[in-house]
């Protein structure tokens, strides 16, 4: 159970950190979205079932997406 | 313990984006990630260890067994409030982009004075 | 020199966030006092629920529900607005891949489906209006991807996002007429654990269901008719 929170743990941050160093806007964004995906695990494992389902739902899918038509319509790398 | 750690980090590297960063979606992703970890922070406050979540599917349990439903109530509203946030602040982002064709703010010379 | 000025504020704030919530011990039981174990012990009874999250939610804290519907209807609102052209882009996008429209046309209605089932047994099962209606949204983002000429009428979202806040108002209305506060539970409590139990609830989490699904497909529809 501690070697899966670790693992689990290790994603989260290092997606974290990927969010902030890519270039590419649409490589950021998909960081991002498995940050909340850990989250929605993590929110699982703390017996927070609702919260589980609502990040699942809000987090991992329509942000990621809100986030991906903002960028088809601006630009897709960071100057 | 580690939930601390996790929720912190993600806190701190979220700052460091609005911080540092100069595009402005990489901004709004910066919220995003601060938006994350003060969740977890605030449902990791509420477990307690080898208890069940707050629904009494079966009979047998009884409310000593649970966890505290209230922080858990609160971060559903915030999860849902924070979308609506990141929406609204991405349609300025678009609108500022029509206007001055960049995501840079540094080159929004409008945003100076 | 900015990012060393930032890396050195960060130390400092992570200092003393780390220094205070590493004497926070993790995984003790802290609602021996206050409102959390009074939530436990008496919601069976007072509300009927089954799911405590739903009940403090939709009952203990009710009010704070409607704000938070009022704060996403404004959310939508600022959106539209914002984004408001008046001659919208025609969408140049291509269609789906065959497999792609008719998984999409199979999907869809099951999609509808568990939305529904979800913010129905809100009350009984984790989920309830505001994941529901994420899930209806993004059923209907699968058809917006996979058909180009999918469209859906605002004028029949909005009447379907104004009928479903106005029922919630009524509802609480009827519980200052009927009870004793606003949004007071007006209807028999029946057996928990059942589909009609709960009095209120499951009416006020269907009306907040339906509001979400009308107010996130009509935000990403906005979006959406901003890109070619």
């Amino acid at each position: 159970m501690d070697i899966l929170l670790i693992i689990l743990t290790v994603i989260l941050i290092a997606g974290a950190l990927n969010t902030v160093r890519s270039k590419d806007l649409v490589a950021a964004v998909i960081s991002g979205s498995v940050v909340s995906l850990i989250a929605s695990i993590y929110f699982y494992l703390l017996q927070a079932p609702d919260v589980a389902l609502t990040e699942a739902a809000i987090g991992v899918g329509l942000s990621t997406i809100i986030f991906m038509i903002t960028i088809r319509r601006t630009g897709r790398m960071e100057e | 313990m580690i939930y601390y750690v996790a929720a912190i980090s993600l806190i701190l590297i979220g700052i460091y984006a609005v911080l540092v960063k100069k595009n402005m979606i990489k901004i709004v992703l910066g919220l995003t990630l601060i938006d994350s970890g003060v969740n977890i922070l605030l449902v990791s406050l509420g477990y307690v260890k080898d208890k069940t979540a707050p629904i009494f599917s079966n009979p047998t349990l009884t409310a000593g067994d649970m966890v505290d439903p209230v922080p858990q109530a609160l971060v559903l509203t915030a999860i849902v409030i924070g979308v609506a946030v990141t929406a609204l602040a991405l349609s300025i982002v678009i609108r500022i982009y029509d206007h001055h064709k960049t995501l840079n703010i540094n080159k929004i010379r409008e945003l100076k004075w | 020199m900015r990012k060393a000025i930032a890396v050195l504020f960060l130390g400092f704030i992570g200092y003393y966030l780390l220094s205070t919530f590493l004497l926070v011990p993790f995984g003790v039981v802290r609602v021996l006092e206050g409102v959390g174990l009074k939530y436990l012990q008496d919601g069976l009874q007072q509300t009927g629920a089954a799911n405590l999250v739903t009940s403090i939610v939709v009952n203990y804290r009710g009010f704070d529900t409607l704000g938070e519907v009022t704060v996403l209807f404004l959310a939508a609102t600022g959106m539209g607005a914002l984004l408001y052209s008046k001659r919208p882009t025609e969408r140049a996008r291509q269609n789906a891949s065959v497999i792609v429209k008719t998984g999409a046309r199979i999907l869809f209605p099951l999609i509808i489906i568990l939305g529904a089932y979800v913010f129905i047994h809100g009350h009984l099962t984790p989920g309830g209006g505001f994941q529901g209606g994420a899930i209806i949204a993004s059923g209907f983002l699968l058809m917006f991807m996979s058909y180009r000429t999918y469209h859906v009428n605002h004028v029949i979202l909005s009447r379907v996002e104004s009928s479903a806040g106005s029922v919630f108002v009524i509802i609480g209305l009827l519980g200052l007429a009927y009870g004793s506060s606003f949004l007071a539970n007006i209807l028999p409590l029946g057996t928990a654990n059942t589909l009609f139990s709960a009095g209120v609830i499951p009416l006020i989490y269907v009306a907040v269901g339906f509001k979400v699904g009308a107010e996130l497909t009509a935000l990403l529809d906005t979006m959406l008719q901003t890109v070619k």
